[in-house]
């Protein structure tokens, strides 16, 4: 059943993405929309209002980019709890540390190994 | 071989076009520099007045034909064809400004030789009996080279002591088929000469046998030694690259008496640019400003304008290439009546 | 000189263009010669006549672009939009059977999210480098942008395209070319969420 659910809300979150690239003026770009997600994801996180979705839709929510935004707001507010103001700083980028991580380190290794193809 | 072609590399203008009007732009630091009471008009700062310095730039080479229309009481409608190239991608500088003229415009790539490629070119246009006025502008200004070839400019590195400021000006002229001015006689075009060199901060190095080997034909061709021309200038081979250039001629027997470099006139030691100053503005405000003045008090009769060019690409250098260069070498005669 | 934005025609225009372009090198060539006050005045001249002749030449772009823009193919909006669901809600479904495996192989729930995310961005980063990635990009739009893949995809063709300007201005600046303002712009915000919540709570 969460299967469907994922499948659902995942391709409802990208139907909006694709909205918005095809009736917006052309300069309005992927990079554009992506910070658009990370921004919202985490704005509706810091109201409470993104945890819902994912407890509805669970890798729908998260693995589109306004999940890495909930992540990183969650991760602040994490960062408050435990560490006060200096928390805030620190808590997005330590809750989603593995993932930047895994970006550098996976692209990388297929940098140095692949070669585009055009 | 072609009727008005002599040797290899050399044009002959029979004809004699003539350079009737010409104008300069420069920036603030050029403004202070040794010619800076010379060039018509001398920005206050090097935004000028705009949004970014790409702006600022097409508007001072915009200004430069403007200023040289102006005191030839010309309009951009009056010119035949405008030639026109800068250091910027796409050569965005020039497109825009011929946007604005509004007149049949050919655009071109010489990096710092461009002034010197267009010279070159409005002779051919007007010998080959197809214009009777042409502009021709180039401009560089040092910011937005920074931010195009090398690092962001407020970045906080130090530069090497083979470095080369680049020049933030613009220099336009009028070449007429008839009027009152300077004549151009010839002009001898360029290969491109790469003797192996890849350090994109030392320009001056990778130029200066290019230089050589179009002065070494521009003499062949015409069976001219150095003793012909009252002054021998190249563009921007700064202070090594004529240090260079020097060495180069004295193992030919050529003695370097009546050389000279725009790169290092144009600035002064005090203004600590390490080895002078470089774009493609600075030949031409050079010339423009100081001499072609001298030509016409008769200072001078007879001048070898040589245009340097270094032509990497920002990309280039970071794959390990060695950079092409370039000179144009145009002569230039007061008309001596 | 003229307020109105009408449609003149070729040698109206021309007319005007050419008296104000008389005008303005006129202008140019005193601010040029003047210093101070003098000169901020010519320049402020110059730039009043700078923007009728852009005035002048407003209404016939404006005109082309209303006769161009009829032509203009539309968009496949919806067959678009179809794919931009398939695929989206696929790549989910494939990182929710992910993150079911590594439940159930005993990884905490957040650890397993991690664990999750990094294989996603491995497999984004592995079919980039393939070079299938940019095949799957064009058909499904939105679909394999948004998702965490598509962030991998961003990072890897932009070092790879560059890996031959070296390592440290090629692939090492290169890899958060796109990423970068999402990196930038996300912790942005993730700390003024938690300043909020600091004063907030």
């Amino acid at each position: 059943m969460m299967l469907l659910k994922a499948f659902i809300l995942g391709g409802l979150i990208c139907v909006i993405g694709q909205l918005l690239m095809d009736l917006t003026p052309f300069n309005i770009t992927p990079a554009h929309i992506l910070v658009g997600y990370v921004t919202t994801g985490a704005v509706l996180s810091g109201l409470g209002l993104y945890q819902p979705l994912v407890d509805w839709g669970g890798a729908g929510a998260t693995v589109p980019l306004s999940g890495f935004g909930h992540s990183l707001a969650q991760g602040a507010i994490e960062g408050v709890k435990s560490k006060g103001l200096l928390g805030a700083l620190g808590g997005g980028l330590q809750a989603t540390s593995i993932g930047v991580a895994v970006a550098i380190v996976f692209g990388l290794f297929f940098a140095t190994f692949a070669r585009p193809k055009g | 071989m072609a009727q008005n072609k002599i040797g290899k590399q050399t044009l002959h203008f029979p004809s004699t076009p003539i350079i009737t009007s010409w104008a300069s732009v420069v920036g603030p630091m050029e403004g202070k520099g040794p010619l800076g009471e010379k060039y018509d008009l001398v920005l206050t700062d090097t935004l000028a007045g705009e949004k970014t310095w790409e702006k600022a730039e097409q508007k001072m080479m915009q200004f430069s034909i403007e200023l040289a229309l102006e005191k030839r009481n010309l309009l951009p409608k009056d010119l035949d064809f405008y030639l026109a190239g800068d250091l910027l991608n796409q050569i965005t500088c020039a497109n825009f400004t011929a946007r604005f003229l509004n007149t049949p415009f050919l655009g071109l790539y010489g990096a710092c030789s461009t002034f010197a490629e267009g010279l070159c070119m409005a002779g051919v246009l007007l010998e080959g009996g197809v214009a009777e006025k042409v502009g021709v502008s180039a401009s560089s200004h040092h910011d937005t080279a920074e931010k195009q070839f090398r690092t962001p400019t407020e970045l906080g590195d130090q530069r090497p002591m083979t470095a080369q400021w680049t020049v933030t000006g613009s220099a336009s002229i009028i070449i007429e088929k008839t009027g009152t001015g300077i004549i151009l006689t010839h002009a001898t075009i360029g290969k491109i000469i790469d003797l192996g060199n890849s350090n994109a901060q030392d320009l001056g190095s990778a130029m200066a046998p290019a230089a050589f080997d179009t002065l070494k034909t521009h003499f062949e061709d015409l069976g001219r030694n150095e003793n012909d021309y009252d002054l021998i200038v190249t563009g921007d081979l700064g202070l090594l690259g004529h240090g260079i250039l020097k060495e180069l001629l004295k193992e030919k027997g050529i003695s370097p008496d009546r050389f000279n470099d725009c790169g290092i006139m144009v600035y002064s030691p005090e203004q600590d640019t390490h080895c002078g100053g470089s774009g493609c503005g600075c030949s031409g405000v050079v010339l423009t400003a100081h001499l072609i003045e001298r030509l016409l008090s008769g200072y001078y009769h007879r001048i070898l304008f040589i245009g340097t060019g270094a032509l990497l690409s920002p990309l280039t250098s970071l794959q390990g290439e060695t950079i092409p260069c370039i000179a144009h070498a145009v002569v230039l005669e007061s008309r001596g009546e | 000189m003229i307020a109105q934005n009408v449609l003149l025609n070729e040698q109206e225009m021309t007319k005007w263009l050419n008296e104000l372009q008389k005008e303005h090198q006129k202008v140019l060539f005193w601010e040029a010669q003047a210093k101070g006050e003098e000169r901020k005045k010519f320049a402020g001249l110059r730039q009043e006549i700078e923007r009728q002749q852009q005035r002048i030449a407003r209404p016939q772009q404006i005109d082309y672009q209303s006769t161009a823009i009829k032509l203009v193919p539309p968009q496949t909006v919806i067959k678009n939009v179809i794919m931009a669901f398939l695929v989206g809600g696929s790549i989910c479904l494939i990182g929710q059977i992910i993150y079911n495996l590594f439940t159930q192989s005993g990884l905490g729930l957040k650890d397993a999210a991690a664990a999750t995310s990094s294989f996603l961005v491995f497999l984004g980063a592995l079919f980039t480098a393939l070079g299938y990635y940019d095949e799957l990009g064009k058909v499904a739009g939105a679909g394999s942008i948004v998702p965490i893949t598509g962030f991998a995809n961003s990072i890897v063709s932009s070092a790879l395209e560059f890996k031959r300007e070296g390592y440290i201005y090629g692939v090492g600046a290169r890899l958060f070319t796109v990423a970068g303002p999402i990196l930038v712009y996300g912790t942005m915000v993730s700390i003024l969420v938690g300043l909020v919540y600091y004063f907030v709570r």
